[in-house]
């Protein structure tokens, strides 16, 4: 099995050399080691040149520019090549941390032509992965984690001329295109560049055997290629009805010069989709909701997180270019400039000059957090005040002495009676908060939505200003005030329920706190449509209620 | 580059093209914001719009397209009243772009090797008369989109930087792209954005097939497919040209302004820029189909487009936006 993965992994190195604009590149998940090794080595000799990138890679460094310092010191213009300038491969390792605004700038280099092919040296654990915008442009994605380093044997690139001049005069029976792109809908892949990858990939696999048409083989082995990463469910057992009929038309256009094919064609959806399904990786059930949207709202982080620094950490400068976007720590350039300038000065002939080279420019780090900011939103409803809004003031008091040692903003949402009312928008101010707290009135009905709904709008405004939000719910679950108002517990507990699913959906991380006398399934079954962990806590007293938000937060 | 996709081979997404149609009709609409899937032909929609346009003429060597020398800022030095023609120009804004190549700024060539002080255009010079667009517009940095909000909204980039005090025009139709799972776009820019699209990907398999099949025949024989599809093309070609000609004298009476508002007020849109995009809108796409007034027709195929992104959200209602505003369209206009 592992020796095919390998094989297969080969096969689709042979392809993208036949055809690499078209097939636009692969995405290779393994970890460095031997295996990978073997794999880069198995790639030399590719038809374009390789030009390896890196994350942090500039912009001048990769379409070229003025070369400020060397202008500077030759009096005229010198230009930098950029590395996309000529045809070729690009190849970015580290693709798990590639900023969102390089896999822009690639997928725009795909997109426009520029660059040819692009080879994803994806070095990811578990969560981490290239950026989607870039590898859903590429035809392959191959895992190399579970081949063992014996199977990978070294094999170079053969000689594919002939295969790629076979290329342009591969045909194709129309009714492949249809094959794919249903198979592709079958397998819950949304995207259309699935099946059109998949097709160039089928034709280039033809050429590669050296016939003149794509036959089934040659659509099997595509789609097994560039379907399986991309799943997102596994096919419904019955194919619908309206797929599988076309058998009739199909067998006749099509004169197979070979014997392999000539029956071959009345089944290959089925086929097509039990190879594909094979190669599915086995938790696909479990994984097929990362490709939700919901789910993926949470990549919003990646925007948000960057940007929203109000304070950075200085970290030591180290050497670097000006791009434009970096600043210069001039204390450390002219510190890394000064022992050599004796020296320079007699090289230069120039005794009252400072000069420094290019190599000793610092740039300035910061290192990137943004701040965390904890919504309280307390239920302040009749029934919670009679029982723990003490305790639950109480434990917020100690949780802001906490948050102020950790720099996080805090906010005050209290719902109670008809509406959920922010007390205290984000701040860091204790007094301020401690005030609003102990003025906090008790008593009404418990609009729980309201709550909630108040308490996301907060969090996806703090988002904007660069925060990350958590929302912390106290309450006792007796939600009775639906969200228009009207006091009636089945439409408060559905609105309540439906928007603990927004906040999901919207990724906002958060913690449900049980403060009633006797704990509530309710409650908990809420605290999973948030996704967020439940605490129950009979008899707590304040100082156990922080623990539990601290403990929740920690993980 | 490679040559973009013919507009009209574009299967499908009638509201995107539609909604692109409509602003080259009527660039003052304020641009369209797609959002959508990956892989549903966003960025090849934008490219084939631009290759459809007919070429604009410009004074020779301006560096923001003036169609005529009085219209060319002093600092270019143009001394010709030569005119040429270009393709209508689009212009990708990529992310993490610095603000010194969106505005322009000092010419650091110049400055290093000749002492000048002199301005080096950016990117919103060489989009004036055209195109601006942004791929993943949700991703773009905050302070580069609220730089486009203020030239987009003032049609005038200015530049008081490095000694430099430049300023020229820079009038073009804003369109960006993104994908709401990577993250939304702040509330403000939304609304500047004059029309918006959701688009998905197709669900029916024909359709699909059939965006496979033709994006396959162009991968493999663009210049076959171009000249196959290059009689659909002008015929769009035409009906947008004519369509501008007579923009100004489509008749629009009390009735339908009165329309327009109600539609807005019942949707509860802030500020008055649904109504005049409604209006505008409406009007262009009366030119479009050739008719002399605009009427509820129009409004009704229009007021997705116009409306949908200005709507409060509203985290009860699971209907996209898009169904929302049909259902009051069906309501107010009946």
């Amino acid at each position: 099995m592992t020796a095919d993965r390998w094989q297969q992994a080969l096969l689709a190195r042979d392809l993208l050399a036949i055809d690499p604009e078209g097939l636009r590149g692969l995405t290779l998940r393994a970890r460095m080691g031997p295996v990978r090794q073997a794999y880069q080595d198995a790639l030399r000799g590719f038809p374009l040149p390789l030009r390896r990138l890196h994350p942090d890679i500039g912009d001048d460094q990769l379409f070229g520019g003025v070369n400020v310092s060397d202008t500077l010191a030759q009096g005229r213009v010198v230009r930098d090549r950029g590395l996309l300038q000529d045809p070729c491969a690009a190849v970015l390792t580290m693709a798990e941390r590639c900023p969102p605004d390089l896999a822009a700038k690639l997928a725009q280099g795909l997109d426009s032509g520029t660059v040819s092919a692009l080879i994803l040296l994806d070095e990811g654990t578990e969560d981490e992965a290239a950026p989607p915008a870039l590898t859903e442009r590429l035809a392959f994605h191959i895992d190399l984690d579970r081949i063992g380093r014996l199977e990978a044997r070294p094999a170079p690139l053969p000689d594919l001329g002939a295969a790629r001049a076979r290329l342009p005069q591969v045909t194709i029976d129309p009714e492949a295109i249809s094959t794919l792109t249903a198979l592709a809908a079958r397998f819950g892949i949304d995207s259309l560049r699935a099946p059109l990858l998949a097709l160039r990939a089928a034709r280039a696999h033809a050429a590669l055997l050296g016939q003149d048409s794509v036959t089934s083989d040659d659509l099997r082995i595509a789609a097994e290629l560039v379907f399986p990463a991309r799943a997102t469910r596994m096919p419904d057992p019955e194919p619908e009805a309206d797929e599988t009929p076309p058998d009739p038309p199909e067998a006749q256009p099509k004169e197979q010069d070979s014997d392999q094919g000539s029956g071959g064609d009345e089944i290959p959806d089925e086929m097509l989709i039990e190879a594909v399904q094979a190669l599915l990786p086995p938790n696909l059930i479990d994984t097929a909701g990362d490709a939700t949207p919901s789910k993926g709202a949470r990549g919003s982080g990646a925007g948000a997180r960057r940007k929203g620094n109000r304070r950075g950490r200085p970290l030591p400068p180290r050497p670097g270019r000006l791009d434009g976007r970096r600043r210069i720590d001039l204390v450390a350039t002219l510190r890394a400039a000064a022992p050599w300038q004796p020296l320079r000065r007699q090289q230069a002939q120039d005794e009252r000059r400072l000069i420094i080279h290019p190599s000793d420019i610092r740039v300035k780090r910061y290192e990137d957090r943004s701040d965390r900011l904890l919504i309280f939103t307390v239920d302040a409803s009749g029934s919670a005040a009679l029982a723990r809004l003490a305790e639950a003031k109480g434990a917020v008091e100690i949780l802001l002495a906490e948050a102020y040692a950790r720099r996080d903003h805090v906010a005050l949402i209290a719902f109670r009676g008809e509406e959920a009312e922010l007390l205290l928008p984000p701040t860091r101010s204790l007094v301020q908060t401690k005030r609003r707290l102990a003025a906090l009135p008790g008593g009404g009905g418990t609009p729980l939505a309201a709550g909630l709904r108040a308490a996301g709008d907060l969090a996806q405004q703090a988002r904007h200003h660069g925060l990350s939000p958590t929302a912390v719910l106290l309450t006792d679950g007796r939600a009775n005030i639906a969200l228009d108002g009207e006091a009636n517990r089945d439409t408060a507990r559905q609105d309540a329920e439906q928007l603990a699913r927004l906040l999901r959906a919207e990724g906002i991380p958060g913690l449900v706190l049980d403060v009633s006398t006797r704990p509530q399934a309710p409650l908990a079954d809420l605290a999973a449509q948030m996704g967020a962990p439940y605490v129950a806590l009979p008899r707590a007293d304040a100082q156990r209620l922080s623990r539990a938000v601290t403990g929740a937060l920690e993980v | 580059m490679t040559t973009p996709f013919p507009f009209s081979a574009i299967v499908g997404q009638d509201q995107m093209k539609l909604a692109m149609i409509l602003t080259a009709i009527d660039p003052g609409l304020g641009g369209v914001l797609v959002f959508g899937d990956r892989g549903t032909g966003k960025s090849t929609a934008v490219r084939a719009l631009a290759a459809l346009l007919p070429p604009i003429t410009a004074i020779k060597g301006c560096p923001v397209n003036a169609a005529t020398r009085a219209d060319c800022p002093d600092w270019a030095g143009i001394e010709t009243d030569e005119v040429v023609e270009r393709p209508t120009p689009v212009v990708d804004l990529p992310l993490g772009v610095t603000e010194d190549r969106v505005t322009g700024a000092l010419d650091i060539e110049r400055a290093l090797t000749q002492g000048e002080k002199a301005f080096e255009p950016g990117l919103l010079a060489r989009a004036n008369r055209g195109y601006l667009y942004i791929d993943e517009v949700n991703l773009l940095e905050d302070h580069i989109v609220d730089l486009l909000l203020d030239v987009a909204q003032s049609g005038e980039n200015v530049v008081e930087r490095e000694g430099l005090s430049i300023r020229h025009p820079a009038r073009f139709v804003l369109v960006g792209s993104g994908n709401p799972e990577e993250g939304e776009l702040r509330p403000q820019l939304l609304d500047r954005f004059g029309l918006s699209v959701e688009v998905r990907s197709p669900t029916d398999i024909e359709e699909r097939i059939e965006v496979i099949r033709r994006r396959d025949a162009f991968d493999r024989d663009a210049d076959g497919f171009l000249s196959k599809w290059q009689a659909e093309d002008a015929k769009v070609r035409h009906r947008i040209l004519r369509a501008r000609a007579d923009l100004a004298e489509t008749e629009t009476d009390d009735d339908a302004l009165r329309d327009c508002a109600q539609l807005c007020v019942a949707l509860g849109s802030d500020g008055l820029r649904g109504e005049l995009t409604l209006l505008r809108a409406g009007r262009a796409l009366a030119a479009y189909r050739g008719d002399d007034a605009l009427d509820r027709d129009h409004l009704r195929a229009v007021a997705p487009l116009a409306l949908s992104h200005r709507l409060r959200r509203d985290p009860l209602d699971d209907a996209g936006s898009a169904t929302r505003v049909a259902r009051t369209v069906d309501e107010v206009l009946g």
